[in-house]
């Protein structure tokens, strides 16, 4: 056996599946007001955040959950699930990482997030959400030197309340819709970033999203402001135990960037996606908008969405600066009982914005996928531009793959071009690889990531290699 | 308008003779309507064209019954090409006219027979629960129809805020051909048309269907076709959209054997306040299929143009090619241009891709024929005729071919 095959047996089955047995502090079960107040009083948040969290609740209560997507689920019961978990020993913040629990820094280890800083060697400042709460933000020192914050999100409502109070619900209101108001209402904990006038962050950020904790879901909120001519660049790993039970995460991340600035927000996806027969499994129903609120400003999105049982989220772009710019890269890989519903929203404001699509969608065993997509250039939003490619790979007659763009055309002077393709990997291709010695599973490896090669490259170097072999491991098994 | 709505339904069923089946089918159809109404756009197939409020916007209240007239003094139309006819008056079949044909090879007829399943689109329903007739169109085995048949399309003079549900059957049998042109009617009155057809191609057959619609008219319309095609056999499906006020023209069609095959255009050619918009759907139920769908559209002043087009592949459809494009023109800053192509597909070895543009006419070509001599309005208008006249060229009937041109005013 060479060391690629042990590495991918290795591999094969779920590694981030495991869970750490750590006391933990949870609010009541279910969804009341009481539950929200003991949300909000234990991480000792001002009476504003505590009025925005019952307002979001109150609309909360008057929403129905939509179910026009695809993939259908079994009703969610919202009474039982715990909204608030955090490991004991976080009650009281430790001031360093010295202090932190060992079993915390165990978990990370495991996970390949090292949160010591003297072992990193490539210098990414990490911000570490365990269940409910922020566990460690590293490399902090070096960022408050430039005037860069990047903190939990508890931490900022405390330290920061001016720039929270400004930006929190200005891109994603509480009047959203079902699962960004429950988020509103409930949300936990999450990454705050600021970056002020005219700095170029020096190091990629990343927040690392863990679920350990049963019956729970994960309602982080992340709200990234890139100030007059900044740029930050922005990662987001996630991954969950294996569980037999299906676990909802619902998250909010709202970006905003002024004038010049730029936002670069790179997602791998891995949470738990449940067993071969589409047993447990998270449920990811994220809401992701971006405002390019500033003239010549630029949102991209990336994301590499390999796990989940159900994908359901939409990374939006709201361009209303003129010249502003908004990218979505995504390739999204479903197999076994693996869904996925996910695309963009381009909105066009502003004149002369412009905004590229590329979608990249493989589904193989008994998965389902689906692009959904809206471009929508309003009447004021004069030269405007935007390109959409979406191509699916189907792997075995038992899968699926799904278009649906919606284009909505209100101005003469701007061009939308979208164009959709769906095949399989050709006989000829696969011969032709096999016949230069490679074998069925590496040649479909190949023959994938050169598929998937334009948004791959839009990845940050670490991530790259991450999700590349994430690509392979993914449809390990969906061939011969 | 719920009450009159009901008085009407009552009313239709007492002055016509239905059988006790019908009765049966026509109440529940009824009874689904009037409980959802019509479609609005929360409902996903009509979230561009509300039609619940097209309705109540132009008209305070709709009259259901519509007598028919017994003497009907056609209208003279501009056909210069040999044809076979068939009239409708306010949606009743009307005459007929087979003189280019061989006898009892094409039959004429009507009946009411009705679906006994509830449709889950209340304008079926309406269109269901409000039928006196249906006229039938069969075509005998083997009989390869001569000279293209019209439909023409009538409605009497001075009907108004007149709802008016139609059906038309059409029926090839194995190894036949066919050609027909339906002429949407014209009339500057405003009526609420509901116009359904269901289309059965047998194998080895071919049917030419054009749907044209280029006269002026304040008419509201609603075009419902179901098309079922069985082996070997073949579509060509022509659209123009370009008189009636707001059109939705509904087109299903099913592959429901091997190695059938579908091409589909259409045109929107629109201007002023009109509407319209044509949603396809082709579904491949079975292997080695081909269906290829071009729809262009040109708007003009405040018109709405919309395609929604879907190319649904179900697992057995292997080897299936599916292919559609949709290209649109805006001419103005208050037009507006929506598309939803949509690609389901649950087979892997298949090729199925769509396209889709919408913007503004290439200044660099304006340039290029100005700088040849042409104003600017000149330049515009060869362009547009030259975008449009792409899809005409995909008509097979050399006839109807040059009667498209005429109408539209295409030349190139």
């Amino acid at each position: 056996m060479d060391s690629r095959q042990k590495e991918i047996d290795s591999l094969k089955d779920y590694k981030y599946g495991f869970s750490t047995d750590i006391e933990n502090t949870k609010a009541p079960k279910g969804l009341n007001e009481d539950v929200i107040k003991f949300i909000s009083n234990i991480k000792k948040e001002p009476q504003w955040m505590l009025d925005f969290r019952l307002k979001a609740f109150e609309r909360f209560k008057q929403l129905k959950e939509p179910d026009w997507q695809k993939p259908k689920y079994p009703k969610i019961d919202y009474q039982d699930l715990y909204y608030y978990s955090a490991p004991k020993s976080m009650k009281d913040k430790p001031k360093s990482l010295d202090d932190l629990d060992p079993k915390l820094l165990e978990t990370y280890k495991k996970l390949g997030i090292p949160l010591q800083e003297q072992a990193r060697l490539n210098g990414i400042a990490v911000d570490a959400v365990f269940d409910s709460v922020s566990v460690a933000t590293t490399f902090k020192e070096e960022l408050t030197k430039q005037g860069i914050i990047f903190c939990s999100m508890s931490e900022a409502i405390q330290k920061h309340p001016e720039l929270v109070k400004k930006y929190l619900g200005s891109v994603i209101p509480t009047t959203d819709h079902f699962f960004a108001t429950l988020n509103s209402a409930v949300f936990t904990d999450g990454s705050f970033v600021y970056i002020p006038e005219n700095v170029k962050c020096p190091m990629e950020l990343s927040t690392y999203f863990r679920i350990n904790a049963s019956e729970t879901g994960q309602f982080e909120r992340t709200l990234i402001i890139a100030d007059k001519g900044s740029y930050v660049s922005y990662l987001e790993g996630c991954t969950a135990p294996m569980r037999d039970e299906n676990q909802l995460h619902a998250a909010n991340v709202e970006l905003i960037a002024l004038d010049d600035a730029e936002i670069k927000y790179s997602t791998v996806q891995n949470w738990y996606p449940g067993d071969k027969d589409g047993k447990g499994g998270i449920y990811n129903f994220v809401t992701k908008r971006g405002l390019c609120k500033g003239i010549n400003s630029k949102i991209s999105w990336t994301q590499v969405e390999t796990g989940s049982a159900i994908t359901w989220k939409y990374p939006s772009c709201i361009l209303k600066g003129d010249n502003s710019v908004g990218e979505f890269y995504s390739i999204a890989i479903t197999n076994n009982h693996q869904k996925a519903d996910t695309g963009t929203k381009m909105i066009h404001l502003g004149k002369n914005t412009k905004s590229k699509i590329i979608s990249k969608g493989i589904s193989a065993g008994k998965s389902d996928m689906m692009y959904r997509g809206l471009v929508d250039i309003s009447s004021k939003a004069d030269n405007s531009r935007n390109f959409t490619q979406c191509d699916s790979l189907l792997m075995g007659n038992k899968c699926g793959a799904h278009t649906i763009p919606y284009i909505k055309n209100k101005n003469l002077k701007s061009n939308i071009e979208h164009e959709a393709t769906t095949s399989k990997i050709s006989d000829e291709q696969l011969y032709y690889c096999n016949q230069r010695g490679l074998n069925q599973e590496e040649a479909v490896s190949l023959i994938v990531n050169g598929f998937c090669k334009e948004v791959l490259q839009q990845l940050p170097m670490e991530f790259a290699v991450e999700a590349q072999k994430l690509v392979g491991i993914s449809l390990e098994g969906s061939v011969g | 308008m719920q009450n009159e709505l009901k008085l009407n339904f009552d009313k239709i069923i007492s002055l016509n003779n239905f059988s006790d089946s019908q009765k049966k089918i026509k109440q529940e159809n009824f009874n689904n309507y009037f409980e959802k109404g019509l479609p609005n756009k929360r409902n996903e197939d009509w979230k561009f064209s509300d039609i619940n409020q097209i309705i109540s916007k132009n008209f305070d209240n709709l009259n259901f019954i519509v007598d028919q007239k017994k003497i009907f003094e056609e209208k003279d139309f501009p056909l210069n090409f040999e044809h076979n006819k068939i009239s409708f008056v306010d949606g009743k079949l009307y005459d007929f006219d087979f003189k280019y044909e061989a006898k009892d090879k094409i039959l004429v007829d009507q009946n009411l027979d009705l679906d006994d399943t509830i449709n889950q689109n209340t304008l079926l329903n309406l269109n269901s629960a409000f039928l006196t007739s249906v006229s039938k169109i069969t075509i005998k085995k083997g009989y390869n129809v001569k000279k293209p048949l019209i439909l023409f399309n009538y409605l009497s003079d001075g009907l108004k805020s007149s709802a008016i549900n139609s059906r038309v059957d059409i029926n090839l049998e194995d190894d036949s051909s066919l050609c027909v042109v339906s002429f949407l009617n014209e009339n500057s009155e405003k009526n609420f048309i509901n116009f359904r057809q269901k289309i059965k191609i047998g194998e080895n057959s071919i049917l030419k269907n054009y749907s044209l619609d280029p006269n002026t008219s304040e008419n509201i319309k609603y075009l419902n076709k179901d098309i079922n095609l069985s082996k070997n056999s073949h579509l060509e499906y022509f659209i123009l959209s370009e008189g009636s006020k707001f059109i939705k023209q509904d087109i299903n069609c099913n592959l429901d054997d091997e190695y059938g095959s579908i091409s589909l255009n259409g045109i929107i050619n629109l201007e002023n306040e009109k509407h319209h918009e044509i949603k396809t759907v082709i579904n491949h139920k079975k292997e080695n299929c081909k269906s290829y769908q071009l729809i262009k559209s040109v708007l003009n002043d405040k018109s709405k143009g919309i395609y929604q087009g879907k190319i649904f592949v179900s697992p057995e459809a292997q080897k299936t090619d599916g292919y559609q494009l949709s290209r649109a023109l805006l001419l103005n800053e208050s037009v507006e241009f929506n598309a939803k192509p949509e690609l389901e597909i649950y087979a892997d070895d298949v090729k199925c891709s769509h396209g889709s543009t919408s913007g503004n006419i290439d200044e660099n070509s304006i340039f290029y024929l100005m700088s040849r001599g042409l104003s600017y309005s000149e330049s515009k208008k060869l362009l547009t005729n030259g975008f449009l006249n792409e899809v005409i060229e995909k008509i097979s009937n050399e006839d109807v071919k040059k009667l498209v041109k005429k109408l539209s005013g295409i030349n190139v």
